[in-house]
């Protein structure tokens, strides 16, 4: 892990070197959590991303890198994955997206194949961003995918409906609400995933494993 | 109607006004930006002029343009650009405690020097939070909206001690050359010449609003912009650190304020300083800045 400055109130933790950045950062985002949440460590935000974890205190305040240090010792570098993150959030799809026959022929397959594929792939939250409870899923397994092919549409859709299932990129994600978008639609689901006045406000966080299933 | 029945009317509204305070920090792992007070600065020393708690919510105006009536008698304090404030037509000081009577009404008028202003009213402003905050988050739409003719704002009642002084003069005359200081960022290695930021000044674009402040080289001048390295390897989506200096591959930095993304994937190379954050945040299109190491 190496620590790359970020200013006097945040420090960038940078585990692309380990052998699998997207656990390590998991780890470590865990640990500083329970940190944060047992008053050992005063942060404002804790973001784990692919290969880092941002750490930042309020503005002005000075990051606690000891504390920082405190909260990593004893994570070690091949933990098994914790009970919580093996639970598998189910969504259920329409697979009835305006993509999914261009998406099909980019594979060269099937719209019913198409399905089977995003059905099929166990995903995991790698991040997120872009919108509140948007997360960027990339198959838990890791590897080459069929949906690696798949890039974003030419030009972006200026209206894309909450709760449309896009892949791109070699992500999947659902859109959760209303928005701009450039990805390929492949379906709908009718479950919300963002309340702000739910705790926590979206159904998806860093490093939850999703799995889409045909909503019949 | 609020617990103190004291509210703010709004009557007009110039080119953006919103509700603002400390932010809503501790989601951003789920894609919500901090947002808040562009200025903490002088959004904070607002609310210790009139007596609130330094998060209070406040109106936070861009380029002035603000007209309010009240509703009840209030302690009102203006900070930030410099600005002209009136109270029923004649100069009220800024940086300043001042009454503002039932039914007066408190203009707000174009800057000669910066960008926004904060009004705070003692009591702060009662509206209903989203995540713990009541601030509006211009980028993805949390919080109250932006602030239009007619809309009615209580006046809360969580204030604190009564100040120690109703007068906190901001000084000094506007430099032609903006010092902002920095800090090194965590992709430095992405870019050609690092030093490239800190060479000569750089020129406020027009493309500049509560996520960002966009800087290019002035017409005529010979410095080079900021250019990423060919060979750098891809980077990775990242969380983006308060005050962010962003290279987009355009070569021209972007300026992260409070509304920005959660999430960035052109490299950070710097990041201001929290009181630099709060000076970019009253910049405006055209002004000069030169990037300072500290």
């Amino acid at each position: 892990m190496r620590e790359l400055p970020a200013g006097h109130d945040a420090v960038v933790l940078d585990f692309g070197d380990e052998d699998r950045p997207l656990s390590a950062v998991g780890r470590a985002a865990a640990a500083l959590r329970e940190a944060t949440e047992s008053g050992a460590l005063s942060v404002g935000d804790i973001v784990p991303t692919a290969h880092t974890v941002l750490v930042q205190a309020e503005p002005g305040a000075g990051l606690d890198m000891l504390g920082v240090h405190r909260a990593l010792r004893g994570v070690s570098a091949d933990d098994a994955p914790s009970a919580g993150d093996t639970a598998e959030i189910r969504i259920p799809v329409v697979y009835d997206g305006p993509d999914l026959h261009e998406v099909a022929e980019i594979v060269n397959t099937t719209p019913e194949d198409v399905i089977e594929l995003h059905t099929a792939t166990v995903w995991q939250v790698q991040f997120m961003g872009f919108a509140p409870g948007f997360g960027y899923l990339v198959p838990r397994d890791g590897g080459d995918h069929p949906f690696d092919q798949v890039g974003r549409r030419p030009e972006a859709r200026t209206r894309v409906p909450s709760g449309a299932i896009a892949i791109a990129a070699g992500y999947s994600a659902v859109y959760p609400r209303t928005s701009p978008g450039g990805w390929q639609l492949l379906g709908h689901t009718s479950i919300p995933m963002w309340d702000e006045t739910a705790d926590p406000p979206a159904r998806l966080a860093p490093g939850s494993m999703v799995r889409f299933v045909v909503d019949e | 109607m609020s617990a103190s029945g004291k509210k703010i009317v709004v009557i007009d509204t110039g080119p953006l006004a919103t509700v603002q305070d400390l932010g809503r920090s501790g989601y951003a792992h789920l894609g919500v930006p901090v947002s808040g007070g562009a200025d903490r600065g002088s959004l904070t020393l607002a609310n210790r002029l009139v007596g609130n708690p330094e998060s209070a919510a406040v109106i936070e105006t861009t380029m002035g343009g603000l007209r309010i009536r009240a509703h009840g008698d209030l302690l009102v304090a203006v900070t930030g650009a410099r600005s002209d404030v009136r109270i029923d037509g004649s100069l009220a000081g800024t940086d300043a405690a001042s009454t503002l009577h039932d039914n007066a009404e408190l203009s707000i008028g174009l800057p000669s020097n910066g960008c926004r202003n904060y009004l705070a009213v003692r009591g702060g402003l009662d509206v209903d939070e989203v995540l713990g905050s009541r601030s509006t988050d211009t980028l993805s739409g949390l919080g109250p909206d932006p602030l239009r003719a007619e809309v009615e704002l209580p006046v809360g009642t969580t204030t604190g001690a009564w100040p120690a002084t109703l007068t906190a003069p901001v000084g000094g005359d506007a430099p032609d050359v903006v010092e902002l200081e920095i800090t090194d960022g965590p992709r430095r290695d992405h870019v050609r010449s690092p030093a490239d930021l800190t060479r000569g000044i750089w020129e406020v674009s027009a493309e500049s609003d509560r996520v960002g402040v966009r800087v290019d080289r002035p017409a005529g001048c010979d410095d080079p912009l900021v250019t990423h390295r060919a060979d750098a390897d891809e980077l990775a989506s990242e969380g983006v650190p308060h005050g962010a200096i962003q290279i987009p591959p355009s070569g021209r930095p972007v300026l992260f304020l409070a509304d920005h993304p959660v999430t960035g994937g052109y490299p950070v190379i710097a990041v201001l300083t929290s009181s630099a954050v709060d000076h970019a945040a009253q910049l405006v299109a055209g002004n000069r800045v030169r990037f300072v190491p500290i």
